[in-house]
């Protein structure tokens, strides 16, 4: 009998599997993702061409003087009143300083043509602030004031290692622990709200073109139901293996042939230990993301582990689309009934936005125990490397919970696919379940 | 021997008796007609036989022994209500459905190549479902579910969806496989066809079994007494003769001449002294008994049944 679930789980995966779209999305997510990555070093980029004139009305008579060009905006000081700069609409904007400027606070103005950017403002801020300071010591009269400034001058460079791991997995890096939780959590949320909803539409598409009928004189229902569940579960594993593989290839081949070459002998020296932290070029946090995402074993235990969540979450939400999709005739009268399920997968997510933030918290540790929220929690908090037990009671929660919510779907299947006609309520569904 | 044996088997879904001590057997090699109006329990009585529900109270034998899971193998279930994966390509379907009765691929593929090579329809083999039109779909439906040779066929309006034609190559297959030694099980409004396909039936009628039997007693037993008489004369000569014998005359004209003579006997009349007398009057081509139709027997007998019913519960 068992074999009749393998020849459904087959007809459930290849249909699904050749089909045009699932290549192109599977081919493409990567790719996708890459882009989505590179873009804000892109647009950073391409952004930078325009060249912006600012007209420096200075009554301070020294801060003129020491703002500094740069690639994008020139300072030119002009003796004319403000009214009269203001006119000029040829340039980008007027930098208005006012005379009294040795008191706490400063105001400065900023007079522009157009639309002003956050970063020029803040920009324009920080170096006036550098040289009113400056400016403000000299006042003090220091002998050797230069040299002194040069030599308290520090740069602070942070190397997080983790104690409770061994040695050539101990980088850490918070930034990018949070951004793989929230990628993996999102993927996560977006196969078992996408795989299950195609279980639920799909029943209801055999229910309604009354194949059912026919399958069910050779298939119990409940073997119908299994089988379907696990070929779309399978078709939901394929792609992610598939991502899994791909980025994996990527992190250990494209990767390095990436990194430029003075950025590559620092991110040796640091996986093997030998890396002077105050003498390196590169931004730390960047080192770290880097040399984490460069460990393929890293990628491929953290899609095992995507795998492991995703198949039990899977599992358990589908039961429950599938025991709606048996209950209703169109697709129509499934979304009332259908909240039943997204509600608890938003919330799922909601909490996993929050996890990844804050993996240690009291909430993260328990609804990554709570079976409906775990897998999206759960995918949220491994990236910053929690203890292996956590995971292991959290799978088992899963998967037993997965048991017996699929044992009351396949009651209410079996009840609800000979059912027409009559729009049922959640109350109908759990009388069904308890039917002999 | 029968293939197929109900006893006493009810069930009830929420209140409602679906089906109330329902028996009946199935002699192998036969068509056996299942008929009754709509929502009589026709289509649960089929739905515990094909092992998809199970009954409340009673039991099912087939081929000797209880039925099991493992017999639907043995099954081959056709519904009123067709369907087929419409996104799916008609050779790969077929194969589908056949492999989930228990076939082999390899057979699957041989034994469907000669049906489609039968039904003139190979080059459907590649096309999916949903290009084909209703009866094309129909004979991929039929195919599916005759295909893996099963010992028991049950057939829910087979016919409906077909045009004469292809109903008449239907009809064919139907007999040519109960020749070949399946049972089939027929299940139809239609009652022209029971008559003309079926050996015995079962009427149901709100979940009971109202009337079982062969179809010729039946419809013998259902037949009044009323006689046609195809002769060649003067009608009036012979109704002057019959008056004594025989009521309510319906005298039609007959093709060649000839006049057909539709009449009721007397209570204790003999059919010997009828012709005695005709043969006086005019020249005789042909006596029959008149049968009651099922038609006609399927409305009296559900009718009464209702009528009784609503008195029982006044």
């Amino acid at each position: 009998m068992n074999s009749k679930i393998g020849i459904v789980i087959g007809r459930e995966f290849m249909e699904r599997v050749h089909k045009k779209s699932f290549i192109v999305t599977t081919l493409l997510m990567p790719v996708f993702m890459l882009i989505m990555m590179a873009a804000p070093a892109l647009i950073m980029t391409m952004s930078k061409s325009d060249n912006r004139e600012i007209l420096v009305v200075d009554n301070s008579g020294y801060i003129a003087a020491g703002l500094k060009n740069d690639e994008t905006t020139t300072y030119t000081r002009v003796n004319m009143p403000l009214d009269s700069a203001i006119a000029r609409t040829d340039v980008f904007g007027v930098l208005y300083i006012p005379s009294e400027v040795d008191g706490g606070t400063v105001g400065v103005k900023l007079f522009t043509n157009g639309a002003s950017s956050m970063a020029l403002e803040s920009d324009i801020a920080d170096n006036i602030d550098k040289i009113i300071e400056q400016h403000r010591l000299k006042s003090y009269n220091i002998e050797n004031l230069d040299e002194i400034m040069s030599k308290i001058h520090s740069d602070v460079k942070l190397q997080s290692v983790r104690n409770d791991k061994e040695e050539g997995e101990n980088q850490s890096s918070t930034v990018l622990s949070y951004i793989l939780g929230i990628v993996l959590t999102f993927l996560l949320y977006m196969c078992l709200l996408l795989y299950g909803q195609m279980v639920m539409t799909s029943i209801i598409e055999e229910k309604n073109n009354r194949v059912l009928e026919i399958v069910v004189s050779s298939v119990k229902p409940t073997q119908l139901m299994l089988g379907k569940i696990c070929g779309i579960g399978l078709v939901a594993v394929t792609q992610i293996v598939i991502w899994g593989v791909l980025i994996a290839a990527m992190s250990a081949f494209l990767l390095p042939a990436l990194v430029p070459a003075e950025m590559a002998s620092e991110l040796t020296a640091l996986n093997s230990g030998t890396l002077d932290v105050g003498s390196a070029a590169t931004d730390m946090e960047i080192l770290q993301a880097m040399s984490i995402m460069g460990n393929v074993g890293y990628i491929i235990q953290l899609f095992g582990m995507l795998i492991l969540f995703l198949v039990g979450g899977f599992l358990l939400y589908s039961a429950i689309f599938a025991a709606i999709g048996s209950s209703v005739d169109n697709i129509q009268d499934a979304s009332q009934l259908q909240s039943f399920v997204i509600f608890p997968i938003i919330i799922g997510i909601v909490l996993g936005m929050t996890a990844a933030s804050d993996p240690t918290s009291t909430l993260s540790l328990w609804t990554s125990f709570i079976p409906f929220t775990s897998p999206m929690v759960m995918m949220a908090r491994i990236p910053s490397g929690i203890p292996g037990w956590q995971i292991a009671v959290s799978l088992v929660i899963l998967y037993a919970s997965f048991l017996a919510l699929v044992w009351v779907a396949a009651k209410i299947y079996r009840v609800g696919i000979f059912m027409y006609g009559k729009k049922p309520t959640f109350k109908d569904l759990l009388r069904w379940a308890r039917y002999k | 021997m029968n293939l197929l044996s109900v006893e006493n088997v009810s069930k009830t879904y929420t209140g409602h008796k679906a089906l109330d001590d329902v028996s009946l057997d199935v002699p192998q090699g036969t068509i056996y007609g299942l008929l009754g109006p709509n929502g009589a329990g026709k289509t649960t009585l089929i739905r515990i036989i094909n092992h998809i529900t199970a009954p409340d109270s009673g039991s099912v034998t087939f081929d000797g022994h209880p039925l099991t899971a493992a017999d639907v193998e043995h099954i081959g279930y056709l519904p009123e209500e067709r369907g087929l994966y419409k996104k799916m390509k008609v050779g790969e379907q077929a194969i589908f459905f056949a492999r989930l009765k228990g076939l082999s691929k390899p057979d699957a593929t041989r034994q469907l190549k000669e049906w489609f090579d039968r039904f003139e329809i190979g080059s459907w083999w590649n096309r999916k479902v949903e290009e084909l039109s209703k009866g094309m779909a129909q004979k991929v439906q039929f195919i599916v579910t005759v295909l893996h040779r099963p010992k028991l066929l049950i057939f829910d309006e087979p016919f409906s969806g077909f045009d004469p034609i292809n109903a008449n190559l239907l009809r064919d297959e139907i007999l040519r496989l109960r020749d070949e030694g399946s049972t089939v099980i027929f299940s139809t409004h239609n009652m022209a066809s029971v008559e003309e396909l079926c050996a015995n039936i079962t009427l149901i009628n709100k979940g009971k079994n109202i009337l079982t039997g062969n179809v010729d007693e039946i419809r013998h037993r259902f037949s009044d007494g009323r006689y046609d008489i195809l002769f060649s004369g003067d009608p009036r000569a012979l109704m002057n003769e019959l008056s004594g014998l025989a009521s309510a005359f319906e005298l039609k004209e007959a093709p060649r001449d000839k006049h057909s003579l539709r009449m009721l006997l007397n209570p204790d009349t003999t059919l010997r002294s009828v012709i005695e007398k005709a043969n006086a009057a005019v020249e005789i081509t042909g006596i029959n008994e008149v049968m009651a139709s099922m038609n006609d027997i399927f409305i009296s007998t559900v009718g009464n049944n209702d009528t009784q019913l609503n008195q029982q519960l006044l």
